[in-house]
């Protein structure tokens, strides 16, 4: 059945990264079933509709008398049985759709059997996600911006707040959105099917930069996501050459370390998104542009240009200043 | 002072009739020519013009907008327009179209219409009408001042907080959006006050309930659901105003306030404003359908209680729009239910005009293209609005380009196209002239087209992952080709629209000669002259059906005696349409633009300081006073010894 | 073409005015009542759902407000309605002197409100900028008076119209009743709120 939305699509790639016809997530896949359904039972509805318009258009009606009005409310009574049998039909639709949504929701309700579950915190801010991997154990505890791994079958509950105003927290190919409030929590759980890369944008209109708040998902295998569990536990490497720690003590010691935090360095304020393995990510600035040299330098050098109102300020590198910079933030993997 | 017998003074009647009742009427009822008539006058067809192509043009203003946005969105990451622009020009766009074009032009219809098809004179609250005119006017002049300076609001027609708050809007931009909702709100409330009083208490002798035209039934309903919703949008932008201006918490969670209680405030104010606009649509349907079909819409009773049970139930749905805030499921099970639910008495409307169109000799003039037009695309949009109302559905496409599809499909498919079908219908009746056909099948076929091209690939895009509210996108995720084809569909469509209005204009430049009833249709508004007289009836008419003029069309029943040296109308009975009273009716005045101007300064005031809801309260209400001041009597009435 | 008349009717000896439901001003006041009573409707419901959002009500440190004033306020207010169905029927009848003194009645009925009302204000021990059930008890407060002093401020303008030339007029009569109606909803509004403002925080 999942398989069938495609197809309804005449529009070639439509599978793509931040697409709900991927159904990549077990709640995905069941909103894929369910849109199915409804398609075919309202386009059912609109084809009786078009049908009866049509044929009303285009009948040889008989020639009447020329007073119009005469005799109307007779001539309504043959069509009193079909008024009541399409108003039950339209009941009898509305219930079944009604059911298919209350067994569709019950289903995305319970949790598929598993024996691990992950717990991720996010919190939205204008314009990026702070992410927290929560554990039993705080020295284990993962942070990280824009960007969550997930490990394929384990479901993971999300629990979503906010610093500033709405935000809404959607990964269109695993499950449906749910918001983030300022001042109450919710929650959502993924349940990731399929491994591959995935794109979350924010859905719910945040102000200035509402557009460019985006949020890289990766579903890979349980070793995979472990591996990467390590590497964000580990902190950041010393720098290993002299430009590198040139930027190294610019990073710690000048305006970034008022915002910024990268584990095993000086520089951990909780304001910003998090920097330890910057490198590592697939893209900067919430996914304003991909993580290539070329869109580092831009960004470090002109946050405003890039992506103008956000809450970084420029703050006017000199050009030796932005290459040590950018040579240490490249070690950030 | 002795007192005179209401048979002694002139009346209209078998003694007095014809040219020179019409002159006396005339005299009476008239507004001369000149700037002091223009602005003092009081008579419901010349302000509803007057709302009209001001509704127009805020019309074209924000659909200039939707054509910026369009070329900024036909491309991934534009960079023609910034972000604060473009933010700018979706809050506007939305604003305009919502509370400026929209609910004002179905009113500014209903204006017109109703006192006409129930045979009255005037409207029952001809001074209020002219007040709600000029207080509508400058709430859209204060919105769009605020846009040209670059002040506009940018949070979005919603204004969801704490966006739009005092921390995270600085300014005054959502401050004058604020403001803006209360004048428009002040206005839609006046208008629908008048109109329910006029159509509960002035109906033609004869008219009972079951007898009153479709589209009066209709405004009687949009009328109590703006009286029962309009006030908790001005609560809660009163609410955000003073959170923003004078320190209140209701909205901030760090005191104890709520994000959500915003939205709920908002929504159930911003659900019946939906149907507030498509209902007048309908009831625009109807009469187009009978008059084109030549018979009467089937099922009457059904009708009246599809329109009554929509307005009920509209009252119960805004939660619908609040599915991903985290409420509890059960509630939401509700809200889903009941939203679905409303597609029964659309579903029995559609049926009901379709059978009509079979059982009846359908000329399928504009008009009545409109009304194909019209069910073909929303019934895909009420379609598609039944698939929002899934809860689990609704979680993925809630704040997508899919929604967006979705209600332009029911407001243009639902309203806008029965409104154009309306104007070419009673174009003839405002104006005297008709409508060019041959250019209003082509305007029809473009707009139409148009619209399917813009709209449709929405539906795609927002599948495909687009959110609403977004100045750009990026490439790749296969939103160029869906985005491509709704800005070229949006093109075509506003196309279509500067069709329609060349017609209009051409057309008014023809010779008045459309003649009473050019289209053979039944209802009272066809049995005056076109344009109608100042007062509308010689003689006050009485109905014994629901289609009074193709049931007497030798001769029409009337009653007199209502005087014609003064302005009279006629009070009636509620249920039985009995006569009852001979109602004076107010004569031109300047009191309603004074207190306007007075009541306008207040509010913008208020948005800079609070101390000006006290200062100007008095100016206020001296201009109410000297409004509501009794006039000395024209003539002589008896005295209370 | 028009249909020519047929005259079947004469409207001739209709009166020009009545009381009550006949009257087309009565249902614009009534339409009144009704957007008002939404507004205060969906005031209420903020009130209520703001409850739902906390510990305590009022929450921790605040007091409920002083009863005094605002219990003084509401006896006064019931009692008004003496005087006020007393100056309704007295319209009804058309009884121009009983009328002139029943206006003078209502309108000083309304100085101690007023002062009441200032002493309500400054009794709810909390400021609308405190936190949000401050907000929402001044909004309530608020509202009432503007809604109260609009009341007014018809009574005197009718106080003193009874008392020129415009006096001998019908249709003075039925303003005047209907604007003894209106100060009934003035005060049937303001139980609940009492209750909302009194006694809901000391439950």
């Amino acid at each position: 059945m999942r398989r069938a939305l495609p197809l309804l699509l005449p529009l070639a790639g439509c599978d793509t990264v931040q697409s709900m016809t991927g159904g990549d997530g077990r709640q995905g896949a069941l909103f894929n079933d369910l849109f199915v359904i409804f398609a075919i039972v309202t386009l059912v509805m609109l084809a009786l509709v078009l049908t009866g318009l049509i044929a009303s258009i285009f009948r040889r009606h008989p020639a009447k008398s020329s007073v119009p009005g005469e005799n109307d409310e007779a001539r309504d009574a043959p069509f009193r049985p079909l008024l009541i049998g399409w108003v039950a039909l339209i009941a009898t639709g509305l219930l079944f759709l009604t059911t298919a949504t209350y067994l569709t929701d019950r289903a995305m309700q319970a949790r598929a059997p598993a024996n691990r579950l992950l717990e991720i915190e996010i919190t939205a801010n204008q314009w990026w996600w702070d992410i927290r991997y929560k554990s039993s154990k705080p020295w284990q505890t993962i942070r990280t911006a824009n960007e969550i791994h997930l490990p394929v079958g384990i479901p993971a509950r999300i629990t979503l707040k906010s610093n500033d105003v709405i935000h809404s927290f959607w990964v269109p190919n695993l499950a449906g959105k749910q918001d983030l409030i300022p001042g109450r929590r919710t929650d959502t759980v993924l349940e990731p099917k399929r491994i591959g890369v995935y794109r979350s944008q924010c859905a719910e209109f945040c102000g200035a930069q509402h557009a460019h708040m985006a949020l890289d998902v990766t579903v890979e295998s349980w070793a995979d996501f472990n591996a990467w569990r390590v590497r964000q536990l580990t902190p950041a490497p010393a720098p290993a050459t002299p430009l590198a720690l040139a930027g190294y003590n610019y990073v710690t010691t000048r305006e970034c370390a008022s915002c910024h935090a990268i584990a095993g360095t000086p520089a951990s304020a909780q304001v910003a998104p998090d920097l330890t393995h910057l490198a590592s990510r697939r893209s900067i600035a919430a996914g304003t542009f991909p993580m290539t040299r070329g869109h580092l330098y831009a960004w470090i050098a002109d946050p405003q240009g890039a992506k103008p109102g956000n809450n970084m300020p420029v703050v006017g590198l000199e050009p030796n200043e932005l290459h040590s910079v950018i040579a240490y933030l490249e070690t950030l993997k | 002072m002795s007192v005179m017998s209401g048979k002694e003074l002139p009346r209209d009647g078998r003694d007095l009739e014809g040219t020179e009742l019409h002159e006396r009427l005339e005299k009476t009822w008239g507004t001369p020519p000149g700037l002091w008539a223009w602005i003092s006058t009081v008579d419901h067809k010349r302000i509803s013009k007057r709302y009209i192509v001001t509704a127009l043009i805020f019309m074209l203003l924000g659909g200039i907008l939707s054509l910026v946005m369009r070329v900024q969105l036909a491309t991934p990451e534009s960079g023609l327009i910034t972000p604060d622009r473009y933010n700018q020009l979706f809050t506007m766009h939305g604003t305009t179209m919502m509370f400026l074009f929209a609910v004002p032009v179905m009113e500014a219809m209903a204006v017109f219409l109703v006192p006409l098809m129930i045979g009255t004179r005037a409207i029952s609250f001809p001074r209020l009408n002219a007040f709600s005119y000029w207080i509508y006017l400058a709430g859209g002049v204060l919105l769009w001042v605020a846009f040209i300076l670059n002040i506009g609001p940018d949070a979005g027609w919603f204004a969801y907080v704490p966006l739009s708050g005092p921390e995270y809007s600085p300014g005054k931009r959502t401050d004058i959006w604020a403001q803006m909702v209360t004048f428009t709100e002040v206005a839609a409330l006046a208008v629908s006050v008048e109109l329910v009083a006029t159509i509960l208490k002035q109906r033609a002798p004869g008219m009972t309930l079951s007898r009153m035209p479709l589209f009066v039934w209709v405004s009687l309903v949009t009328s109590f659901m703006v009286i029962f919703s309009m006030p908790s949008v001005a609560l809660t932008s009163g609410f955000l105003l003073s959170d923003r201006l004078v320190g209140t918490q209701f909205f901030n969670p760090y005191e104890h306030g709520d994000a959500l209680l915003w939205q709920h405030l908002f929504w159930f104010f911003g659900h019946p404003e939906v149907y507030i606009i498509f209902l007048p649509g309908v009831g625009f349907v109807s009469h187009i359908v009978e008059t084109f079909c030549r018979r009467s819409v089937l099922f009457y009773p059904a009708m009246v209680l599809a329109v009554v049970s929509i307005g009920l139930l509209a009252f119960g749905l805004w939660v619908h729009h609040m599915f991903a805030t985290g409420l509890p499921r059960l509630g939401y099970a509700f809200y889903t239910a009941a939203s679905m639910a409303v597609a029964i008495p659309s579903g029995v409307q559609v049926f009901c005009w379709i059978a009509t169109m079979w059982d009846g000799r359908p000329r399928f003039d504009t008009p009545l293209l409109y009304v194909v037009g019209f069910i073909f695309t929303f019934v895909i949009g009420g379609l598609t609005g039944v698939m929002l109302a899934s809860v689990p559905l609704d979680l993925q496409l809630h704040d997508t380009y899919f929604v967006v599809a979705h209600f332009h499909y029911v407001l243009i498919g639902g309203a806008v196209f029965p409104l154009l079908g309306a104007f070419t219908y009673w174009f003839p009746k405002f104006t005297g002239r008709m409508m060019s056909e041959r250019m209003g099948k082509w305007t029809f076929w473009t707009l139409f087209l148009g619209f399917q091209l813009a709209f449709a690939p929405m539906h795609w895009s927002g599948i495909l992952g687009m959110p609403r509210r977004v100045y750009t996108y990026p490439a790749g995720l296969g939103l160029e080709q869906t985005n491509m084809l709704s800005t070229v569909g949006a093109f075509a469509f506003a196309a279509g629209l500067f069709m329609f209005l060349e017609n209009a204009a051409v057309s008014l430049r023809r010779r008045a000669n459309a003649g009473s009833n050019p289209w053979d249709a039944s209802g009272l508004e066809w049995a005056v002259s076109s344009p109608p007289a100042s007062y509308n009836f010689a003689h006050i008419p009485v109905v014994s059906s629901r289609t009074p003029l193709w049931d007497n069309r030798d001769h029409l029943p009337v009653m007199t005696g209502l005087r014609v040296d003064d302005r009279e109308l006629l009070i009636t009975t509620v249920m039985e349409a009995k006569p009852d009273l001979r109602e004076p009716s107010p004569v031109p005045t300047a009191w309603p633009l004074i207190a306007a101007i007075a009541t306008t300064a207040m509010f913008i005031a208020s948005i800079f300081t609070p101390w000006a809801v006290v200062v100007g309260a008095v100016p206020t209400a001296a201009a109410l006073i000297a409004w509501f001041w009794p006039k000395g009597p024209e003539t002589p009435e008896p005295v209370i010894q | 073409m028009i249909p020519p008349p047929k005259f079947v009717g004469d409207l001739t000896d209709l009166p020009t005015h009545a009381f009550g439901h006949r009257s087309l001003t009565w249902w614009g006041v009534v339409a009144f009542f009704m957007i008002e009573g939404a507004a205060f409707a969906m005031a209420f419901a903020a009130y209520f759902f703001l409850i739902t959002g906390e510990q305590s009500w009022p929450p921790a440190p605040y007091r409920p407000p002083d009863l005094l004033a605002g219990t003084l306020f509401t006896l006064i207010m019931l009692a008004s309605e003496i005087p006020n169905t007393r100056l309704k029927r007295a319209a009804e009848k058309k009884d121009l002197r009983s009328v002139r003194i029943g206006l003078l009645i209502m309108t000083a009925v309304c100085i101690p409100l007023f002062v009441l009302r200032g002493f309500e204000f400054a009794s709810l021990n909390v400021w609308w900028t405190d936190n949000a059930y401050g907000s929402i008890m001044w909004a309530l407060l608020f509202l009432h008076l503007t809604h109260f002093a609009t009341d007014f401020v018809d009574t005197v303008v009718l106080a003193c119209l009874v008392n020129t030339r415009h006096a001998a007029e019908d249709r003075r009569m039925v303003d005047v009743a209907e604007n003894a109606m209106y100060w009934r909803f003035v005060w049937l509004l303001w139980l609940p709120i009492y209750f909302m403002l009194y006694w809901i925080p000391r439950l």
